[in-house]
């Protein structure tokens, strides 16, 4: 690695769920997760079931919010947003309202394939220009970086992890099945959150 | 209570209630609501750039042990269907929504007229609880009774704000 920034083209591709399995292995504090839609969330249910994990079921691009939500309503509790490029291409306003607020206790960790890849590998914009970090930069998210490998990816979350965010951590992924399949039973999942929030008992 | 304005009797409804995040799309009914709710340090109220954005927000504080209400007007909830029937709806999130209905009562844009009629044949088809507030005297009433309901059954209720209680919004 060279002391420039890595970027989208010059990041090594990495494994989404070998990934996901060393962001997990990183939350100490109960740090809640909340997981978009598509392989994104099957891998985080993969990694292992902690109840402070919230897997979506639909609601397409809503992880970013749906994280903002609770980073809000429990500001001394980090929240991690698993976004995947599809998903936060649809609702990119969302990185806008979270540069306007500054949320001190918000990662977002953007895995980006280029692709729909649940739907058939269609190419997303990323795969034809759009940088997201770049777009999140411009929507006032400063602190959004590349992941240039896997080492990488650690540090960054490390950092963002002991620092004020929010933050934005972009990661280029490798094509790859996901791990598992999330159980989709909407009511147990909430329920199951909220007990691993302390917010139902 | 010695402001009975509807938009006083909402802000003191949703306070008694402990309702204190308001991510909103702006409008200009709801503007007397939006600026009372901005003065009072008891809320947390901010614009979002999507109605979609703000009932994701409104969740992931209901969960985090927030209440909140997402204010928009008729043709933002319009944009709502898939958001409401893959996420409050079936996780079970009590959320609230307040909608200043356009569209009736003296309208003057089609687009406004023709996607107002959506509203109601949505929150039926996924059987959302939704009143209008159409009378000054039911206000409290029915703000009061729809968040007890809401949370003791754990499901989203909608709020429509007519024209006959606001005025609406005529052309000038």
């Amino acid at each position: 690695m060279n002391n420039q920034p890595a970027t989208r083209d010059t990041a090594t591709p990495v494994a989404r769920f070998d990934i996901t399995q060393r962001l997990v292995a990183k939350l100490h504090n109960d740090e809640a997760v909340i997981g978009g839609i598509g392989h994104t969330n099957f891998d985080l249910w993969a990694a292992g079931r902690r109840p402070q994990n919230f897997y979506m079921l639909g609601s397409m691009g809503l992880a970013i919010p749906i994280a903002l939500g609770v980073a809000i309503a429990q500001p001394n509790r980090n929240v991690i947003a698993l976004e995947g490029d599809g998903s936060l291409l649809m609702m990119l306003g969302c990185l806008a309202t979270v540069g306007a607020r500054q949320p001190p206790n918000l990662i977002i960790v953007v895995m980006d394939n280029g692709a729909y890849e649940i739907t058939g590998g269609q190419p997303t914009a990323t795969a034809q220009g759009a940088d997201l970090a770049a777009i999140a930069r411009g929507a006032g998210i400063a602190n959004s970086a590349w992941a240039a490998d896997e080492a990488h990816f650690d540090s960054l979350i490390d950092q963002a992890l002991a620092t004020p965010g929010p933050h934005l951590i972009a990661a280029r992924l490798t094509a790859a099945k996901p791990a598992g399949q999330t159980e989709r039973d909407p009511a147990q999942i909430r329920d199951r959150f909220m007990r691993g929030l302390g917010t139902k008992v | 209570m010695t402001d009975t304005t509807w938009h006083a009797i909402i802000h003191a409804t949703l306070k008694a209630h402990e309702v204190k995040l308001v991510p909103y799309v702006p409008d200009n009914v709801l503007r007397p609501l939006i600026e009372r709710i901005h003065a009072d340090p008891f809320f947390t109220a901010f614009a979002c750039t999507r109605e979609e954005e703000a009932v994701g927000i409104a969740c992931g504080a209901w969960m985090g042990g927030t209440r909140a209400i997402v204010m928009m007007q008729t043709s933002g909830f319009a944009t709502l269907a898939n958001v409401l029937a893959s996420l409050p709806v079936p996780f079970q999130i009590p959320i609230m929504m307040l909608v200043s209905e356009r569209g009736t009562l003296g309208e003057f844009n089609i687009g406004q007229a023709m996607v107002a009629r959506t509203m109601r044949p949505v929150l039926d088809a996924i059987a959302m609880e939704h009143h209008t507030l159409s009378r000054l005297d039911e206000v409290e009433f029915i703000t009061d009774r729809s968040i007890r309901q809401a949370v003791a059954t754990q499901q989203p209720a909608c709020l429509i704000l007519s024209p006959l209680l606001t005025g609406g919004k005529v052309f000038k």
